[in-house]
């Protein structure tokens, strides 16, 4: 049998096994190696796996050959795969950033850890991503929790340890809603797969129970994607934990819970269920513009960058929520290539926090005062990402922002068209804060000796920052496949 | 070369310049010796286009497709020609300009401020030769960001506040306004490209025709219609070069070009028939109000600045008018505005480097100081106001024009009443500095003509301003070109 065959399998198995490895050599060095190495070889396989699934075939790979929906199958079409291309990608960018980062952040003698459970947290969002099957969702969302609980709170703050206690707790309520919404959905078709428990629930329609299952699900999945007001999590996990931890965080924990949502709400559920039989869609869009208002507002007034951004990315999370609630093609590829495209922004932002961090010791606005001085690439860098925010032509956001009105518009809702770009323009406010600090301010004295953070934090973070441009001006592989995937979702064309 | 092949040219030659500047930020001399190889290139590149686009060919460019059938584009049609021609012109002459002015108030940061020059040069031509909408954007809020640094350049609070009101503006009217309407453009018309005759449906309902307008006008927030005009007066804040260039031409002619252009390829004038009343209102309220201000201004560049916003209103209006004799009226004052304008921004540059002098009541007598400066400000005033012998007579001669053609009186009040209006608050300047004796304080002072480099940028375009005059076939010819409909 060839390898390729078993692509879905190594996808999850590469950087499963790979933990394990880092802890047995119980040492830094060949920990990040191991773990780096695993997370490029799940960014191949990721690869591999996307192009496969160009022409809108969809994999499906029986794990120990036993046939769905009996056993567990894993399942990759051009939703999946394009999920999987974020999460691996953004890890194996990470990770060779996280060497040089956590050297100031975490003892050395528990670095091996964090490779560990680095490579645990990929697992877990990559296992959730391809399953088939219900429960392994479940399984893979603990272990992927489990291990950020450990990340967060590693952070060099002892405020990192109430930050990661808070989402422990806010993360645990969630996965018992999702649970018991799994556990109800199990009751009444008498299977897990996703596909099987799709037919069988089509037959049933919308009974009281299976209602009560897409509420659960529905709460319990917007606490883990943060949805306003599910959100308070966030903020202090962002803020306290590791930089390069609070950048793969931002980038893909929330996204790949956004993933699972349309997965059922698409894939299981229906949208004729979810959107006809609920008040979904309407309790969706008045979240999601509270989020897009409330949270940009916060972050205008916040004292520290990471946390100034982590609101941002609630009320980026608020863009993703309102492209589904429109129920459309247009608005459900806005929601999808979004979730792209703030992937690679905010990965962009924190990584290049992360560098400013480890020079000048804080990210507070006070402390980051005349940074463009001190660190003109990192500056220059935070200042293109916050142009994506807002979404100017030219960087990713912009395409975002342009399906999510034009899907607005097809809908006839002139004022959530006005909503979208005016709240677009508290993002300018944040941004502008700063802008500002870093621009017009003169330097702190006891930061005038300090240069431009080293290379090994800079060089991931560009990279990120060039995507953050390139996929506003070339978005065959953002909107080709977020379209394609729409399409496929709603059953339209294949 | 192709035509293709200049238009990326044309882009890329200032982008490189800027590159350029940066790497030579170390030798000032060689930094401006490379601004002014730039400029003038650029300037090559941009007329050699000239001939093929009187000839009535429309050369063009295709660069990437960011989404499916939203090309960023090129097309060189008359209007985007002229645009260019002049934005390309005038930063050669400014260009001169700015290093007699950095270097004679040793200003900072000047490697920063000749990069954003040509970074903001780029977007201009981006503007100009833009095929469709999505293009237009693109470099339209480009041109807001890169022109932001030149603004907030001294870096001191007011700065700050100057840059704020800018951003707030001209990003806030673009996002909230410009983007749905171009969104919504290409929603009903399923294109945004830029067509002879406009490219809505027909079957549009008034009510959504007038709504889509009344985005436009207001979205392009740098034509500076009232109520969104005051990032204007606050970006006076900038060193008098970047309000020469930027703030008299490029991006407030950017404005007005996007006005012009959307209205006459975006709506069709044919189409628009009727639906204009208020626009020529809001455009006339903007002329007499912004007159008004600037009338009772201490400060030179603020009445400047006012009188800037109170002009770019005449193209509006006469655009609005409709008629094809205004229609070209409005598009020859987007040249002679702009030679007349920076004329009077370079004088008032010179007085301030010169004799460190700011407002208007300081400036008794000197002309006899400085006659170039003074002499050629009275030429921009003249161009103001629209007597002969300066360009702007040849458009308000068109405007008023079209405006009687159309029966338009109100209109042709306007126009009249507001020439009464700029003479009243140029003249009495010109008055001061050559008939009034200096100020006693003044006395002491021992100053007298502005740095050489100044003097020559500011002599060529009064001379410009009156060549422009006795010879306004090529921008009257493209203006003719443009309203042909196919």
């Amino acid at each position: 049998m060839s390898l390729a065959l078993h692509l879905p399998a190594l996808q999850v198995v590469i950087p499963l096994v790979s933990a394990p490895l880092a802890v047995l050599f119980r040492r830094a060095g060949p920990a990040f190696l191991i773990v780096t190495a695993a997370s490029w070889a799940a960014f191949a396989t990721a690869i591999a796996l996307w192009l496969k699934t160009g022409d809108g075939a969809t994999i499906s790979y029986a794990i120990g050959s036993w046939q769905p929906p009996w056993g567990i199958e894993y399942r990759v079409d051009r939703l999946s795969s394009f999920v999987l291309l974020i999460v691996s990608g953004m890890a194996a960018l990470t990770l060779p950033y996280s060497r040089a980062s956590i050297e100031r952040e975490i003892p050395r003698e528990q670095h091996y850890l964090f490779y560990a459970m680095f490579a645990l947290c990929l697992t877990g969002l990559l296992g959730i991503t391809i399953t088939g099957d219900a429960f392994n969702i479940f399984v893979f969302l603990e272990i992927s929790s489990l291990s950020s609980y450990v990340l967060i709170a590693l952070g060099r703050d002892r405020r990192a340890l109430m930050a990661a206690y808070q989402y422990l707790v806010m993360g645990t309520i969630g996965a018992t809603f999702i649970v018991i919404g799994i556990g109800l959905l199990y009751l009444i078709t008498g299977t897990l797969n996703l596909a099987d428990m799709a037919g069988r629930l089509a037959q049933v329609g919308g009974t009281r129970p299976v209602l009560a299952a897409l509420a659960f699900l529905t709460v319990g999945i917007s606490l883990k994607l943060a949805l306003y007001p599910l959100h308070q999590w966030l903020p202090n996990a962002y803020t306290y934990a590791p930089s390069a931890v609070s950048a793969f965080l931002a980038a893909t924990a929330t996204k790949v819970s956004v993933y699972v949502l349309i997965r059922f709400y698409y894939s299981v559920f229906g949208e004729s269920l979810v959107f006809a039989k609920l008040p979904l869609p309407q309790i969706m869009l008045l979240l999601s513009v509270a989020a897009m208002f409330a949270a940009s507002a916060v972050a205008i007034f916040q004292h520290d960058l990471k946390r100034l951004f982590a609101y941002s990315s609630v009320a980026q999370i608020g863009y993703i929520t309102l492209g589904l609630s429109f129920d459309s093609v247009t608005g459900l590829t806005a929601s999808i290539v979004h979730l792209f495209n703030h992937a690679v922004t905010k990965g962009a932002l924190f990584l290049l926090i992360g560098g400013a961090v480890a020079v000048v010791g804080g990210a507070t606005l006070s402390r980051l005062s005349g940074l463009a001085r001190v660190m003109p690439l990192t500056s220059f860098g935070i200042v293109l990402g916050g142009l994506s925010l807002i979404g100017v032509p030219g960087t990713a956001g912009f395409i975002s922002k342009w399906y999510l009105v034009l899907a607005a518009l097809e809908k006839g809702q002139w004022w959530l068209a006005m909503a979208i770009v005016a709240s677009s323009l508290l993002a300018v406010a944040y941004v502008w804060r700063f802008v500002e600090v870093a621009y017009f301010r003169e330097p702190r004295a006891d930061l005038a000796t300090r240069r431009e953070a080293p290379l090994a934090l800079l060089v991931p973070a560009w990279i990120l920052v060039g995507a953050t441009v390139y996929f506003g001006l070339e978005t065959s592989v953002s909107v080709g496949s977020a379209a394609n995937a729409a399409a496929m979702l709603l059953g339209i064309g294949k | 070369m192709t035509g293709n092949a200049l238009i990326l040219a044309a882009l890329a030659i200032p982008l490189l310049g800027g590159i350029g500047i940066a790497l030579c930020a170390r030798r000032a001399n060689l930094r401006e010796a490379v601004t002014l190889v730039t400029s003038v290139l650029l300037f090559i590149c941009v007329a050699s286009l000239l001939p093929a686009v009187l000839a009535g060919a429309r050369p063009q460019a295709h660069l990437l497709e960011p989404l499916p059938g939203l090309p960023v584009a090129f097309e060189v049609e008359p209007l985007g020609m002229l645009f260019a021609l002049i934005a390309s012109g005038l930063w050669i002459v400014n260009s001169i300009y700015s290093i007699g002015y950095m270097r004679g108030n040793k200003e900072a940061h000047q490697t920063r401020f000749y990069v954003c020059f040509a970074l903001a040069l780029t977007s201009a031509i981006g503007i100009a030769f833009a095929a469709n909408l999505i293009t237009l954007f693109l470099f339209y809020e480009a041109l807001t960001l890169v022109t932001y640094p030149l603004v907030t350049h001294h870096g001191t609070a007011e700065a700050k506040r100057g840059g704020r009101v800018y951003l707030a503006l001209l990003l806030g009217t673009s996002m909230l306004f410009l983007l749905p309407a171009i969104v919504f453009t290409w929603h009903v018309a399923g294109t945004t490209e830029f067509r002879p005759g406009g490219i809505l449906p027909a079957q549009l309902a008034p009510a959504t025709l007038a709504v889509l307008l009344a985005l436009f006008m207001f979205g392009i927030g740098k034509a500076a219609l009232m109520p969104f005009h005051r990032w204007l007066p606050a970006a006076m804040v900038a060193p008098t070069p970047v309000s020469a260039l930027l703030h008299a031409v490029a991006v407030v002619k950017a404005g007005v070009f996007s006005v012009v252009k959307i209205l006459v390829y975006v709506f069709g004038l044919t189409a628009l028939d009727g639906n204009t009343d208020w626009l020529v209102a809001v455009a006339s309220f903007t002329i007499v109000a912004a007159s008004v201000v600037a009338l009772r201004a201490d400060n030179l560049k603020r009445r400047l600045a006012y009188s800037t916003v109170s002009q770019l209103s005449y193209v509006v209006l006469a655009t609005a008018l409709l008629a094809p004799l205004s229609v070209a009226g409005a598009v020859f004052h987007i040249a002679a505005h702009a030679l007349g304008k920076i004329t009077l921004f370079f004088a008032a540059g010179s007085i301030y480097t010169a004799a460190h002098k700011t407002e208007v009541s300081q400036l008794d007598g000197i002309g006899r100081r400085m006659p170039w400066t003074m002499g050629a400000f009275a030429i921009g005033a003249l161009s103001m106001i629209g007597l002969p012998p300066a360009a702007g007579f040849v458009s308000k001669w068109y405007m008023l024009s079209g405006a009687m053609a159309e029966a338009h009186w109100g209109a042709v009040a306007v126009i009249v009443g507001s020439t009464l209006l700029n003479a009243g608050y140029f003249l009495p300047i010109v008055h001061r500095a050559f008939f009034r004796a200096p100020r006693p304080e003044d006395a002491s002072h021992t100053h007298g003509e502005a740095p050489l480099p100044i003097v020559i940028a500011l002599t060529l375009t009064a001379v410009g301003t009156v060549a422009l005059f006795f010879a306004p076939e090529v921008p009257l010819a493209l203006a003719q070109r443009m309203l042909v409909t196919p």
